[in-house]
């Protein structure tokens, strides 16, 4: 029994020594897309700062932003990534929390692709109502709203090649799944003449025809991806005919094994997303709780790291590893080194 | 009175000993055929075996060779101190970023000195070739000795992680046509390298004792970070399963009333056994974290998650231990006037000892491999990158594990990585077979039998 009270008691003189414990790294997590960017970052700031290198975790946008909305406190992240703005719903249940002064900081922008296994069928070009006609719930049919009964990608294209529809696109707790939904369904939505359809179904009401446009089919045609990147390769991998959703910088790793489909006639790359002329790209961001500055050692410095010219501008390892850097970036800079908060009018 | 009948109406079989009937020989044929089934499950289990091991270590072993590139670098004082005032402070100021330009020199002198032949005449080309960590040692380095700005150092610093794939036969001429990371210019400026003995392969210790590197360099990524995660976790399971877990048991097999009580605690601990590790994260996740506010993605977490994991199973195996010490132990101790306490402390449970202790092992080798409730704590992401600086911060600094980190670098975009990723696998294995080989001597060293 000694030896059980003694245990117990270890536990909790653990537990009451790391209330007192300060924290002296900063603390990041969030998106998946962001992650690579951020560890980046945080390489380059422990090397060169005396700041240990600050930790960076992932999970995904939401799963981030609802740990950044906690609370304020050492037991708090700093730092979230990711890889969409901030929805009013989490501001609230942020301000809900005491977390009120929020930093936006936005990094540059990521070029979302699809590609496919490099020995497969010609998918070289693709533009959004083909995505559209392909994974729909419905698509149109003389004039006519019918359930997608499409086999191959050459039953609605002649120009496309006659393989089997198969597509890995991101699950639904992933930020990417918002702009395949936005960018390509959409657009995809409104080339069909789709979307007018939804329109007048819905007594003219623009969000709940959007919404029927992000409807994907269910019959095992396009599967969801909860997973990362790495799931959807390898789901390519394995299907000769598949064709899956991926980010800029993960295909440029792996160009070996994937070959990427034009949009709209243009090629995704950094300079295109940068030109606005690919049409598939999203912003990506980190938030900054403004009352760790000062608290946490190198958090500002962090930030300011984050977005400096050397780092995230055009020639340094963001650009490089396949960040499309924001042709703002000084006004970024000028944000974060002012502090400057989130609603507090520009 | 029929069955009679039955048995006058047909006459008896005459059956001999050295001759083998229909029905003696059916029932060798089944066993025959069984002793095929058995032996066809073991060779099945066998090539599975084979496979996988085959496949680990071959896809992993690449791991631990890097290519190293030995250059002279020359410390150039007007880019590095350029008040010249050898101030510490000043020294500092200069990020990697300036440091990567004096490395490029130094390769593209190199390769000029040499003659080599090549259309990549410009520093810039260089780039492609070099680790980004060059530039972090060499600064590192100057740091450490800032009396050396001036002169030309001989560094061995990382190639990059593509030029490592092309000597490892990872990445291929055809393929980096397209990967705008690297030419085949530089392929050939690298076969052109390395008979001089610039470009080498070598054995990497880095890879076993260094810390996780961020996505872009994937040649200076390590595990010896995460192996410490692993080390001060499995420190808080051995110190509180381990008493715990003996204490619980010793009670319910000794001094414990049988009574429904005690039955119900007994079938639970069997049924906590069989409960599904991530089940044991997000408790940990609730209880731990958000509860009891201890540090995110900290060691101390982690074991404690893994002990509630690892608990059961010590005191499945202690219990069975103790119950083979036979009771004529006990009864002689009590016999000649021990207390019960006694009893057990004195004869019982260093009998019980080798059993006790293969069971924790066993278990905590289990804990070590765990990765499932790591990944709700967080310990996956970019965390194992800061050697802890004492005990205290080895238990509450965020730090990986080994699984998880093998986790994370098979997630990452760099093929890179998923070679790292076997060769974490195979670390991970022969942690878990050195603490298999320990019980195994343990058992048979000091078990007894009666």
């Amino acid at each position: 029994m000694t030896v059980k009270l003694t245990a117990s008691a270890l536990a909790i003189a653990a537990v009451s020594a790391t209330s007192a414990m300060a924290r002296d790294n900063v603390q990041v997590a969030g998106s998946s897309t962001v992650l690579p960017y951020a560890s980046i970052v945080a390489e380059a700031f422990g090397e060169n700062f005396d700041f240990p290198t600050p930790v960076v975790e992932s999970g995904g946008s939401s799963a981030g932003l609802k740990r950044f909305c906690e609370g304020v406190g050492e037991n708090t992240i700093d730092v979230a990534n990711a890889s969409r703005k901030i929805k009013d719903k989490e501001i609230k249940a942020c301000a809900e929390a005491g977390v009120t002064d929020i930093i936006e900081v936005r990094i540059g922008y990521d070029g979302i692709v699809f590609a496919s296994q490099i020995d497969g069928p010609a998918y070289t070009a693709f533009q959004p109502i083909d995505i559209f006609n392909a994974l729909g719930a419905k698509v149109v049919k003389d004039g006519a709203l019918v359930e997608n009964t499409n086999k191959q990608w050459a039953d609605f294209n002649a120009d496309l090649p006659a393989a089997d529809i198969a597509a890995f696109i991101p699950g639904t707790k992933h930020g990417t799944r918002e702009v395949f939904e936005e960018k390509v369904m959409v657009a995809g939505c409104k080339a069909a003449g789709a979307y007018d359809i939804y329109f007048a179904e819905n007594g003219g009401d623009k969000k709940a025809a959007k919404k029927a446009c992000y409807e994907v089919r269910t019959d095992g045609v396009s599967v969801d991806i909860d997973g990362d990147y790495t799931e959807t390769l390898a789901r390519v991998d394995a299907n000769p005919n598949g064709i899956g959703v991926f980010g800029l910088a993960f295909y440029e790793n792996n160009t070996d094994k994937l070959k990427v489909a034009t949009m709209g006639g243009v090629a995704p790359s950094t300079e295109s997303i940068a030109t606005g002329e690919y049409p598939v790209s999203r912003p990506l961001f980190f938030y900054v709780k403004k009352a760790h500055i000062g608290v946490i050692p190198g958090l500002k410095e962090y930030a300011e790291f984050f977005v400096s010219e050397e780092i995230a501008g055009g020639d340094g390892p963001l650009a490089e590893y396949g960040l499309v850097s924001d042709p703002e970036l000084e006004q970024t800079q000028s944000m974060v080194s002012d502090e400057h908060t989130m609603g507090s009018g520009s | 009175m029929t069955d009679a009948s039955v048995n006058s109406s047909e006459p008896r079989r005459k059956v001999s000993l050295t001759e083998t009937d229909e029905r003696t020989k059916r029932r060798n044929a089944a066993e025959a055929r069984f002793r095929m089934y058995g032996i066809a499950a073991i060779a099945a289990g066998l090539v599975f075996l084979v496979v996988l091991l085959t496949t680990i270590v071959s896809n992993g072993t690449g791991a631990f060779q890097q290519t190293f590139i030995t250059t002279e670098v020359y410390l150039d004082p007007a880019k590095l101190d350029k008040k010249g005032q050898r101030n510490l402070d000043d020294i500092k100021k200069v990020s990697t970023f300036g440091y990567a330009p004096l490395v490029q020199n130094a390769l593209l002198k190199e390769v000029t000195d040499a003659g080599i032949e090549t259309p990549l005449t410009k520093r810039k080309h260089m780039k492609a070739l070099i680790s980004a960590s060059a530039a972090a040692q060499v600064r590192d380095f100057v740091i450490a000795n800032p009396d050396r700005i001036g002169d030309t150092v001989e560094f061995r610093i990382l190639a990059s992680s593509r030029v490592d794939g092309y000597l490892k036969g990872r990445v291929f001429r055809e393929s980096v046509a397209r990967d705008k990371n690297i030419d085949a210019e530089h392929l050939d400026l690298v076969d052109a390298l390395v008979p001089l003995g610039v470009v080498k392969k070598e054995f990497n210790l880095d890879f076993i004792l260094g810390a996780d590197a961020s996505e872009s360099r994937a040649e200076q990524a390590g595990l010896g970070v995460a192996m410490l995660g692993s080390f001060f976790m499995m420190l808080v399971v051995l110190g509180l399963s381990l008493p715990i877990g003996v204490a619980t048991s010793i009670y319910l097999e000794e001094f414990a009333p049988q009574n429904r009580f005690t039955d119900l605690i007994e079938v639970n601990i069997s049924n906590l056994a069989a409960v599904p590790s991530i089940v044991f994260g997000i408790l940990g996740l609730a209880v731990f974290i958000q509860f009891a506010h201890l540090p995110q993605s900290a060691p101390l977490v982690g074991g404690l998650v893994l002990t509630l994991m690892t608990l059961p199973t010590i005191i499945i195996s202690t219990r069975a231990a103790l119950k083979a010490v036979p009771p004529s132990i006990r009864d002689a101790a009590l016999g000649v006037g021990a207390s019960k306490m006694q009893a057990v402390f004195h004869h019982v449970l260093p009998l019980a000892m080798p059993g006790v202790l293969t069971g924790t092992i066993i278990g905590l080798a289990q804990a070590l491999g765990e990765t499932a409730p790591l990944l709700l704590i967080g310990m996956v992401g970019y965390i194992a990158t800061n050697f802890p600086e004492g005990l205290a911060s080895g238990f509450l600094d965020p730090n990986s594990a080994m699984p998880a980190q093998i986790y994370e670098w098979a997630k990452r975009a760099d093929p890179a990585y998923y070679e790292r990723a076997w060769g974490g696998i195979i670390i991970l294995l022969v942690f878990l077979l050195t603490m298999n080989i320990i019980a195994i001597i343990l058992r048979r060293r000091f078990e007894r039998r009666w």
